[in-house]
């Protein structure tokens, strides 16, 4: 039965069970994604946020809580412009991130 | 002129003789190597450039004006132009004219390899006629060239500056190696050549020498040792130079037809690219020049040192050194030889593999398609310009003041050109891209499409088909409307004002002249210490992959020390990532060309 509404599945994150592993080897190559403030500038100026919902301040914490999907998901539109980097307020240099996270993926098993 | 032995060979042209058969073989090799390499298309071409009149004759002559007469070193820095192309020419020369005294005194001798180049220790002198009196005052003329040449060469090593280069590479052992023998082989020729004159005649270098030695050596024992080590130090040089940068004697005369023939990087090891970067000379003018040399730990990653790690086949460097270049293509235009740095790089970046390859099926372009007016003009404001929302702002201001109808292609923001893409060496997005990008500017009508980044508009102009739409960027575009009397711009005499090429739009598409008049029009242009095709890349490029923010801040402060060199009022440029780049340092305003014209007219 259709009510207009519905219940949203969970989205509690057993962090300990987590597997950060990717998100480690990223800030091992580019130490700048740990400096993040979310403060969303990136979320803000994305050429592609409105075709695959990408953000950089949500991917990072994307990889810290393990949604591997949703990562992959996001960065499927994503052009490279370098918008994100030019508002940056900690100078993170986030075309540098996102060719990492897309390099490392190919050891991700379940890719979609 | 009689042969004075009976019979024309003696041992100590040996060493010359191996060090020579192993280079003409290597050398036969790597042709056949580099031309399986190529593929069937570039192949043909290329075979068919080399028999095509006009393409062979260009190939001849850059050959001789580049390879042997320097003339872009000459135009950078004469005491360099006179050290390369006199070793470089001199060398020639000596080959040469030893060919045709053989040809001339004994013809049945040409075939021998070795024999024009130690003619001298095989002949004795009969008469003096005055062919072989010039003959002989060449030889020794180009020989004092070449000597003079290596003086100059020892001088660059201890004083460098006064060549105009403030750094120079640092040579490997090999290198090393191969660099004092090469330093060794015309100094003992000379001695050898003086210690037979008597026998074999000479000129005005090697006659008196052979006089002076022969005031205190008694007796003839001491010309055989010469002859051998003159030979030994030619068997050296030869031996390494495959192995050593002296490897571009041969390359670049085959990266000359190579690039007349319209060949492009497409691997970074194979084909044209292993000519490239066996054509670098090792030089190390591209290290001053290179933007990144306002770090000291950067140094290293220039062009000539990718060149050298690509040979040696260190992966982990050559993908540390593709990464971190800026793209500027300042190396290659300053390159002697025209090594494309960025295109190696570009092609190393293009090997990589990735999890997740972007794909944009899911953008629909008619949703950008409905929001186009109508109008002539497509402005394509770009990612760079929306982020700079003053320059967009201006750039409508000042089309509204020529009364020039435009549509706006993004007004909220549309999608990206694809160079960034393009940069990150990911050529199949950037095909989608350029796909998704040429739907929406072909359904949109119009007959101009202005640009005012210069990273879109390089793209748009190289790679775009877009069958006879004009792509112009605004500060032409601008320029072409102050001309025509269409836009007013008012001339500030008080003004001084700084122009600065941005990378992409002036070594990257050579537009250098228009934005120049545009600002002359509002105020009194002043040049920067380096302009032009040298002008430095303000830091902020996509280009670089990994350098990081805090590391690209010299390279601001030296491209704005640059800029400061006419002491000008403001700083105008014609991209919006360099003047957001300088915003950040600059202590003098820093305007778009779009923000100055606009606000004078």
């Amino acid at each position: 039965m259709d009510f207009g509404f519905n219940l949203s599945p969970s989205s509690a994150v057993e962090l300990d069970k987590v597997d950060t592993s990717l998100f480690r080897e990223l800030c091992r190559i580019e130490p700048g994604a740990r400096t993040c403030i979310g403060c969303g500038s990136c979320s803000a100026t994305c050429t592609a946020s409105e075709h695959s919902g990408m953000s950089v301040r949500k991917l990072l914490l994307s990889l810290q809580r393990g949604k591997m999907r949703d990562v992959e998901k996001m960065l499927t539109c994503c052009m490279l412009c370098g918008k994100c980097t030019m508002v940056c307020p900690r100078g993170i240099n986030t075309r540098r991130i996102i060719l990492t996270v897309c390099r490392l993926y190919e050891n991700v098993e379940g890719r979609i | 002129m009689i042969e004075r032995m009976s019979f024309p060979f003696h041992p100590f042209v040996l060493p010359f003789l191996i060090g020579m058969s192993f280079v003409l073989i290597y050398c036969l090799y790597g042709i056949v190597k580099i031309l399986v390499q190529l593929t069937r298309d570039e192949r043909r071409r290329f075979l068919l450039s080399l028999i095509k009149p006009s393409t062979a004759w260009k190939n001849i002559k850059d050959i001789f004006l580049n390879c042997l007469l320097h003339v872009k070193l000459w135009k950078r820095n004469r005491m360099l132009g006179f050290m390369h192309s006199s070793i470089a020419f001199g060398w020639f020369m000596i080959i040469v004219l030893g060919h045709v005294e053989v040809m001339l005194f004994l013809p049945d001798r040409v075939h021998l390899l070795y024999y024009p180049i130690f003619f001298n220790f095989f002949v004795a002198e009969t008469e003096s006629t005055i062919g072989g009196a010039v003959l002989f005052f060449l030889m020794d003329f180009f020989l004092l060239v070449i000597l003079t040449g290596i003086v100059l060469a020892m001088v660059k090593r201890v004083r460098s500056r006064i060549f105009g280069m403030r750094r120079t590479t640092r040579a490997s052992f090999l290198d090393t190696v191969g660099l004092y023998s090469l330093w060794a082989i015309f100094p003992l020729r000379l001695l050898s050549e003086s210690f037979t004159a008597h026998i074999s005649g000479g000129s005005f270098l090697t006659v008196p020498m052979n006089w002076i030695f022969r005031q205190f050596l008694g007796n003839d024992l001491y010309y055989l040792p010469t002859w051998w080590a003159y030979s030994i130090a030619l068997g050296i040089f030869m031996a390494v130079l495959p192995f050593t940068r002296y490897m571009h004697i041969p390359a670049e005369m085959m990266l000359i037809p190579m690039r007349n023939a319209g060949l492009r990087i497409m691997h970074p090891r194979k084909g044209f690219a292993r000519v490239q970067v066996l054509s670098c000379p090792g030089c190390g003018v591209c290290i001053d020049a290179c933007p990144m040399s306002a770090r000291k730990e950067n140094l290293k990653d220039c062009t000539v040192y990718l060149n050298r790690q690509i040979r040696r086949g260190n992966e982990p460097r050559i993908e540390e050194i593709s990464d971190k270049c800026l793209l500027c293509g300042k190396c290659t235009e300053v390159c002697q030889v025209g090594v494309d740095g960025p295109a190696l790089r570009l092609a190393q970046r293009s090997m990589r593999k990735y999890g997740i390859n972007q794909h944009y099926n899911i953008i629909d372009p008619e949703g950008y398609i409905g929001a186009l007016g109508s109008a002539k003009v497509l402005y394509f404001a770009g990612c760079m310009t929306h982020l700079t929302p003053g320059i967009k702002k201006s750039v409508l201001s000042v089309l509204d003041k020529a009364g020039v109808r435009y549509s706006v292609m993004d007004p909220d923001g549309g999608l990206c050109c694809g160079r960034p893409m393009m940069m990150a060496g990911r050529w199949e997005q950037t095909r989608e891209l350029i796909r998704l990008n040429t739907s929406i500017i072909k359904a949109s009508g119009c007959d101009t499409l202005l640009l005012s980044c210069p990273i879109c508009y390089r793209i748009f102009a190289q790679k775009y088909r877009l069958d006879g739409i004009r792509v112009v960027h605004h500060s032409v575009f601008f320029n072409e409307l102050s001309r025509q009397g269409r836009l007013a711009v008012k001339r500030d005499p008080e003004l001084r004002l700084a122009y600065h090429d941005p990378c992409e739009l002036g070594r990257g598409c050579g537009i250098y002249d228009e934005p120049r008049e545009a600002v002359s029009a509002a105020g009194v242009l002043v040049e920067g210490e380096k302009n032009r095709e040298e002008s430095i890349c303000c830091g902020g490029s996509l280009g670089s992959i990994t350098l990081s923010y805090e590391k690209r801040r010299d390279i601001t402060l030296k491209s704005l020390m640059n800029m400061k060199a006419g002491s000008p009022d403001a700083i105008i440029t014609a991209c919006p990532l360099c003047s957001s780049t300088f915003g950040h340092y600059s202590d003098i305003p820093v305007k778009d060309i779009a923000e100055l014209l606009d606000s004078k007219s």
